[in-house]
């Protein structure tokens, strides 16, 4: 099974909502052999778990289906494996769809998915928790228990090998529940060149490529503060492709023709993305080590990875769990010259006395002066007096829903009877949210089991 | 402290001119991956941008400790700013809630460099 050749590695989404194109283009603009896609943030796994709990038939990242529906032909035609965590808390219902697209395509028998779970402990909590694994916040340190009435889902991170098991056993399409990003573009490399498992430099190399392209073009240009204003071609940009070799040295590229720019700097902003502390990157795989990686500009659009240390996997998993926090919502005027910035702090303060006189509970109320301190606080230093027109945003949160209502209605009224020069109310009053928190613990391996099913078109 | 003799006295420029940044969020915690725009830049990053100066920038912003990691193969700096995002994630009522432009935040910071030296 293994190969000797590089493996081309293509990232087509780095979150649930990105370009859409962004997969085509991966698929049609050149050679590659894999297609990663990830659509798990956090906040994803939650509002997939309300949708699941409204329809039994979703909970998962629905645009995955017709997207496939459009790629399948040529996914086939080209022999590209994919591998994605789009099926959310759903994985089953997700592979089913996808299948049923194969077969309406005429597809059928040409096409293998490979369904990966065993991520989602939701229905083991009291068991688990009876065995004594406590979950306890890995931040807080506080029990569970806590929260036990109000979660709403509950996840643990798996990592590359069961993705390896389900290429192995002939998936085209591995699609999965909660893994790790990384795990979704190191598979296809333990897959392809028949790594071991306790190979921590190679397990750590090709967690460091993971990592680089998880994020789809926030490595190719987007996002990138280095001569920002000269990236070619931004409207067409080249999501990354990483050019693994069997010794787990690689290469970040992207299609000949494409916009975006593969540079040094690019790519090292792109590692520094949510990083802790860099000697420990903690993955399911490896602990990956990111003091000894070389980059090097190779030529244009080609930047050469080498010199990926790491060590030894630790015996847990990061369980993410999710659960009802309270309400919170959102209201915004915009204030013109003149005087913008001092009519806006005067509603700010006629909005706050009238909500201290219901005597509703927040737990919190933050005013920002969108154009003045939203993004850098005091660091923006003060502006001018002159300044044309400032947006005051005062946002509150609560664990009733009834103060947070009531706040939404308090907005409105300010445009008739507070300060003048204030427009821009047309979307209507803020909408309330509910809040979904995050319990981040940890789980030992051994009571976890992933399980892989082969499904046929 | 010891004062430099006159003639050698430093400039102070802004981060912007001499690093680039990206920064994003763990929870609570935003991190700030700060990046030399040369590499012989990255000692004085190295030497000037501390993490207790770093906690100073963002008095008031940042809650919780500020922690340095440092990663001279890259000729980058990693910071960690504990509490810096309102609760974090989905309680944050922060425009920022995730931490995004803590990047260009930083790059406002000023340092002593030498007259002499190399900038745009």
């Amino acid at each position: 099974m293994s190969t000797n050749r590089p493996i081309r590695i293509a990232s087509g989404q780095g979150f649930w909502g990105d370009w859409l194109e962004a997969p085509v283009r991966q698929v049609t603009g050149g050679p590659i052999d894999y297609l990663m896609m990830d659509y798990l943030a956090e906040v994803t796994m939650s509002i997939m778990q309300k949708q699941r709990s409204r329809d039994p038939a979703l909970g998962y990242a629905k645009d995955f289906v017709p997207l496939m529906g459009q790629l399948l032909p040529e996914i086939v035609a080209r022999g590209v494996r994919v591998t994605a965590n789009a099926g959310g808390v759903n994985p089953l219902a997700c592979a089913e769809a996808v299948l049923t697209c194969a077969r309406e395509q005429g597809l059928a028998g040409k096409v293998r998915v490979a369904l990966v779970t065993g991520d989602d402990i939701m229905s083991r909590l009291d068991e688990l928790t009876e065995q004594g694994h406590e979950l306890h916040n890995m931040e807080t340190g506080e029990p569970l228990s806590l929260v036990r009435d109000l979660i709403q889902s509950a996840n643990v991170y798996l990592g590359a090998w069961p993705i390896v098991q389900a290429l192995k056993r002939g998936g085209d399409i591995v699609i999965t529940g909660r893994v790790t990003d990384t795990g979704l573009a190191l598979a296809p490399m333990i897959h392809s060149f028949g790594w071991r498992k306790d190979d921590w430099p190679k397990m750590a190399a090709g967690t460091v490529a993971g990592h680089i392209i998880e994020c789809g073009a926030q490595c190719t240009g987007g996002n990138c503060l280095v001569n920002w204003e000269r990236i070619p071609r931004m409207d067409d940009p080249g999501y990354p492709i990483v050019e693994v070799s069997p010794d787990g040295t690689f290469v970040v590229t992207k299609h000949e023709g494409t916009g975006g720019r593969v540079s040094v700097a690019s790519i090292t902003e792109q590692l520094l993305y949510e990083m802790g502390d860099p000697k420990s990157y903690i993955t399911p795989d490896c602990i990956a080590d990111f003091t000894t990686i070389k980059l090097k500009q190779l030529g244009r659009d080609r930047v050469g990875v080498s010199g990926v240390t790491g060590g030894a996997a630790t015996d847990s998993l990061k369980v993410s769990i999710s659960y009802s926090w309270g309400y919170k919502a959102v209201g915004t005027l915009v204030y013109a010259w003149p005087d913008a910035l001092k009519k806006a702090r005067k509603a700010d303060r006629i909005l706050r006395e009238r909500l201290r006189r219901l005597d509703l509970d927040f737990d919190e109320i933050l005013t920002e002066m969108v154009g003045v301190n939203a993004t850098h606080g005091r660091l923006a230093g003060p502006v001018s007096p002159d300044i044309p027109e400032v947006q005051l945003r005062v946002a509150v949160r609560a664990r009733d829903r009834a103060p947070v209502e009531r706040f939404s209605r308090e907005i409105a009224p300010l445009i008739l009877n507070g300060p003048p020069s204030v427009t821009g109310f047309a979307s209507g009053r803020p909408k309330v949210e509910e809040i979904i928190a995050y319990w981040p613990a940890l789980i030992p391996k051994s009571v976890i089991e992933a399980k892989v099913e082969i499904m046929r078109a | 402290m010891k004062r430099p003799p006159r003639r050698r006295r430093p400039q102070r420029i802004q981060l912007v001119r001499i690093a680039h940044a990206r920064s994003g969020d763990k929870g609570d915690t935003a991190n700030i991956g700060l990046i030399a725009l040369k590499p012989e830049y990255y000692p004085l990053l190295e030497k000037q941008v501390t993490a207790a100066r770093v906690a100073r920038h963002f008095k008031g912003t940042v809650k919780g400790k500020v922690e340095r990691f440092e990663l001279p193969n890259l000729n980058a700096l990693n910071f960690l700013l504990h509490g810096a995002l309102g609760e974090g994630g989905t309680l944050s009522l922060k425009t920022d809630a995730q931490g995004k432009v803590f990047s260009t935040a930083l790059l406002r910071m000023e340092i002593p460099v030498p007259r002499d030296l190399d900038v745009r």
